[in-house]
């Protein structure tokens, strides 16, 4: 009846994730019964769980991305304390088995639930408004896609409670995620939820090209899109280009589990090395996936803040091809070790090096757009300054570990832990701050505290220097990755920094918690009634903040890139703008009904309990269904009607 | 407005200035969900590509089970791959007769490209059940998993577009050939030829190569 799932399934005997599970619970309730008690839930049906708006959507990945950097950042600092204590004779307090599924848990989580949501979330505001138009090409499509990515995270969090997660670490090879060494729910924790919410990125990536390629503004051709859409463009290029492998591998690793197929395994001619080859193959794009828009942001940050035009836009936007290009020639060095050959590994280890040549055109461009800028101090310029030292240096040990023989001395080592989060935090974490604090008055109408802000970057930089700069020296010591007990005493004194590190940007996340309250409480002084509080240039400060859900009453006419700029230079034209009708989508709940079927889908899968996963997919099919019939899906605003929300809407002053 | 007016550029202006190029502002709702489709048709494709990678590094992996030689039946593939092409061409008569707006044709079209899918389907499922009955089942050896996964998978898909068209039959005979309708049409035959395409790679790879 319950397929495998009893009650044994529930960690009664341990104590931690018990503690973990009952105050997580007891949150959850709290939450809840606010909501309840204030009468929240009409609204926040109406506003936010079925909007099909892009910036509503936006806003919610950015929130699911920082609730999943808590759980992601507990799980840090629990390896981190657990390393630093268990030496010698100590063994710490968390058990292997226990540790293992901390680490697994948390690059996953870091990776697909807060590296993807925020990086997606930022995509889903910024570029439909910088290309000038009302939303993206398939919008309820797009709230599929949000919510399927919230069932994944949600289902990798039942793990907590419910049985146990994967002791495979993120990437899962086998043969140790194969049923022969994992044959309880562990991996199927890891691969069901990655499979659900792998769908709803690779519908975010074929949105978003088409949003990008097919949707602009009248006027803006390519070479006058503003560089965060080029890096988005790239962006979602890759996830059309790469998701799909993964999702391919994992079904292939799911077959092996569940229907006994052979692809991985040891006996009848498996090939584990199948799987690394595919999983990296996916997984490098997946890099650049993080990291690019990253990039974008961080230009859009530099022109703005340095008050003038971002320094040669065109290499910009070819060294973001190069990248996305490139990034597919790289998969092998995540595997040198492999074996393939002295021959394989020069050809990658050379294209690796390659690859990080457009990167550093582009932190010369930056470079350059600051040079004789007037450059105002804010949060995100500050990011923007930490992100290019950080990721110069992160970078410059990545060239490093290109070189075979040095990678085969480094492999699996401290060293390389420090590398990717040396990238990964100095790039896409730093870079989704940056962009959070840069647009966040655009999103809610009024801007971020700047002492809390700043705060928040100066724990984030040390915090991370603290942390990481150990475990290079840790690595070229000697010690591997994921070790739950450590043997040489001599080298607790390094772990005991990182741990303080670790502590350091746990207070950096406390700044930005404070910082995001000192706003709200302040909100009523720190208003942005102009839409363009940094004095922007693209074309998102063109329009009121928040924007209207249609963004733009008439679609601006683009000129030349820095389009907002442009026209702020040759005088805005007052005049009486000529509305249109235009016509806006309703608001769906399909996404969330059909999320709600996928998570007892995927639960009922990871417990194999078939008669729930059959009602499950016939009730998404249905709903499919449903929704393919309908027809009138949009709302029309007719030209007087426009025009009386508008005069409402600006006549105010301030918008709500 | 017809559709197809919408979607022409008007002569004498150059081509950046159309919609959907920059110059003219967002393209028309059937130009965005047609190009949205063939990108989604393209990450389709690179799945594939990634079962059609895992089939050739484990097409030798036979653990001393049976080989490709000694259970492809070169007769029944060739008689279900003409099954699928026949398809794709009557499905290209259909998308033409649902433009030109004649529905009795349309329906007729229709219900050919079904029965020579569901045809394929048929000789494809016998074949697997004979190959299972063999003791050549998808768990005998790598090679197998490979196989029936790969072929398996483009099988699902056909499953899946047998059942979309006719759900698009009924809205064609519920709602008649509009606009919107014909946008959804659209889509369908752009995906029952995309899998064409794929079989044309199984086909080659391997039936025709594993064949030997």
């Amino acid at each position: 009846m319950l397929g495998r799932l009893s009650w044994a399934a529930i960690p009664l005997d341990q104590p931690l994730p018990l503690y973990a599970m009952g105050a997580v619970g007891i949150v959850i309730l709290v939450v809840l019964g606010i909501v309840t008690v204030k009468g929240w839930w009409p609204y926040l049906w109406r506003e936010w769980i079925t909007s099909v708006d892009h910036k509503r959507i936006g806003v919610m990945y950015v929130i699911l991305g920082l609730v999943m950097l808590l759980r992601g950042y507990s799980d840090a600092i629990m390896m981190r304390t657990q390393q630093a204590i268990a030496v010698g004779d100590a063994q710490g307090y968390l058990p292997p088995d226990h540790y293992d599924q901390i680490f697994s848990a948390h690059g996953t989580i870091m990776i697909f639930f807060v590296a993807m949501p925020l990086v997606i979330g930022l995509m889903n505001f910024a570029v439909p408004l910088q290309l000038g138009v009302r939303d993206v090409a398939f919008p309820t499509l797009n709230s599929v896609s949000f919510w399927l990515t919230a069932t994944g995270a949600l289902l990798v969090n039942v793990s907590l409670v419910i049985g146990s997660f994967s002791r495979a670490s993120w990437w899962g090879y086998p043969p140790l995620s194969e049923l022969a060494f994992s044959p309880d729910e562990g991996v199927d924790y890891y691969l069901w939820p990655l499979q659900i919410s792998g769908i709803g990125t690779l519908l975010t990536g074929v949105n978003f090209v088409t949003t990008i390629l097919k949707l602009r503004a009248p006027g803006m051709l390519y070479f006058r899109m503003p560089v965060f859409c080029w890096t988005a463009l790239a962006a979602n290029m890759l996830i059309v280009a790469a998701f799909p492998v993964l999702t391919a591998t994992f079904a292939m690793l799911l077959l092996d589990r569940y229907l006994g197929m052979h692809f991985f395994t040891n006996e009848a001619g498996g090939n584990q090395m199948m799987y690394a080859n595919l999983f990296w193959a996916w997984g490098h794009p997946e890099v650049y996936i993080l990291v690019l828009p990253a990039f974008g942001v961080f230009s859009e940050v530099a022109a703005t803040f340095s008050g003038k035009g971002l320094f040669s836009y065109r290499s910009m936007v070819l060294a973001t091809l190069g990248i996305c290009i490139l990034s597919f020639m790289v998969w092998l060095h995540h595997f040198f070790t492999m074996g393939a050959g002295a021959d394989v590994n020069s050809v990658f280890g050379i294209m690796s090096s390659i690859i990080a040549v457009p990167t550093g055109a582009k932190v010369f461009n930056w470079l350059f757009t600051l040079f004789r800028g007037r450059i105002v101090f804010t949060t995100p310029i500050l990011f923007l300054i930490g992100f290019m030292i950080t990721f110069v240096l992160g970078g410059l040990t990545g060239v490093l570990l290109a070189v075979p023989p040095v990678d085969f001395v480094l492999h699996n080592s401290a060293f390389l832990v420090a590398h990717f989060h040396h990238v990964i935090i100095g790039g896409v974490v730093f870079g989704a701050l940056a962009g959070i604090n840069y647009w966040f008055p655009k999103a809610f109408g009024f801007t971020l505290d700047e002492r809390w802000g700043k705060a928040s970057f100066w724990c984030w930089l040390i915090g991370f220097y603290l942390a990481f700069m150990p475990l290079y020296v840790l690595g070229l010591m000697g010690m591997t990755r994921r070790l739950q007990h450590i043997a040489d005493p001599s080298w607790q004194p390094l772990l005991l920094v990182a741990e303080a590190g670790a502590i350091v940007i746990f207070l950096g996340i406390l700044c930005q918690i404070a910082q995001l309250y000192v706003s709200v409480r302040t909100r009523d002084v720190r208003r942005d009634l102009t839409g363009d509080p940094w004095n922007g240039r693209t074309l998102e400060w063109s329009t009121s903040s928040p924007p209207p859900a249609y963004n733009f009453a008439v679609l601006p006419r683009v000129e030349t890139i820095d389009a907002f700029w442009e026209m702020k230079r040759k005088g805005l034209t007052a005049g009486e703008p000529a509305y249109e009708t235009i016509e806006m989508p309703r608001n769906s709940p399909i996404g969330f009904i059909i999320a709600f079927f996928a998570a007892f889908t995927g639960f009922a899968l990871i417990w194999h309990i078939w008669w729930i996963v059959i009602l499950g997919l016939l009730a998404a099919a249905v709903t499919v269904l449903v929704f393919g019939w309908s027809e009138n899906r949009q709302h029309e605003i007719s030209a007087n009607e426009m025009a009386r929300i508008e005069q409402a809407r600006l006549g105010l002053g301030r918008p709500a | 407005m017809t559709v197809a007016a919408i979607d022409t550029v008007p002569t004498g202006v150059p081509t950046e200035l159309a919609r959907g190029r920059g110059g003219g502002g967002p393209a028309s709702t059937r130009t965005v969900v047609a190009y949205g489709f063939w990108i989604f048709l393209l990450s389709d494709f690179v799945l594939f590509s990634g079962l059609f990678a895992a089939y050739a590094v484990l097409a030798d992996q036979t653990a001393g089970g049976p080989t490709g030689a000694e259970l492809f039946n070169l007769r029944n593939v060739f008689i279900e791959t003409m099954c699928l092409l026949f398809s794709s061409y009557t499905c290209g008569l259909g998308a033409l007769s649902a433009e030109r707006r004649q529905l009795g044709r349309f329906l007729i079209f229709a219900a050919l490209s079904f029965v020579l899918g569901a045809a394929f389907l048929l000789i494809e499922s016998t074949e697997f059940a004979r190959m299972v009955a063999e003791g050549a089942g998808p768990s005998r050896s790598a090679f197998l998993s490979g196989f029936f996964t790969l072929v398996g998978t483009h099988g699902v898909h056909v499953t899946g577009g047998l059942l979309w068209l006719i759900y698009m039959v009924a809205q064609v005979v519920a709602k008649g050939l509009r606009p919107h309708v014909l946008r959804r049409l659209l889509c369908w035959s752009l995906f029952w030829h995309a899998l064409d395409i794929v079989w044309v790679g199984v086909f080659t790879l391997v039936y025709l190569m594993g064949a030997r």
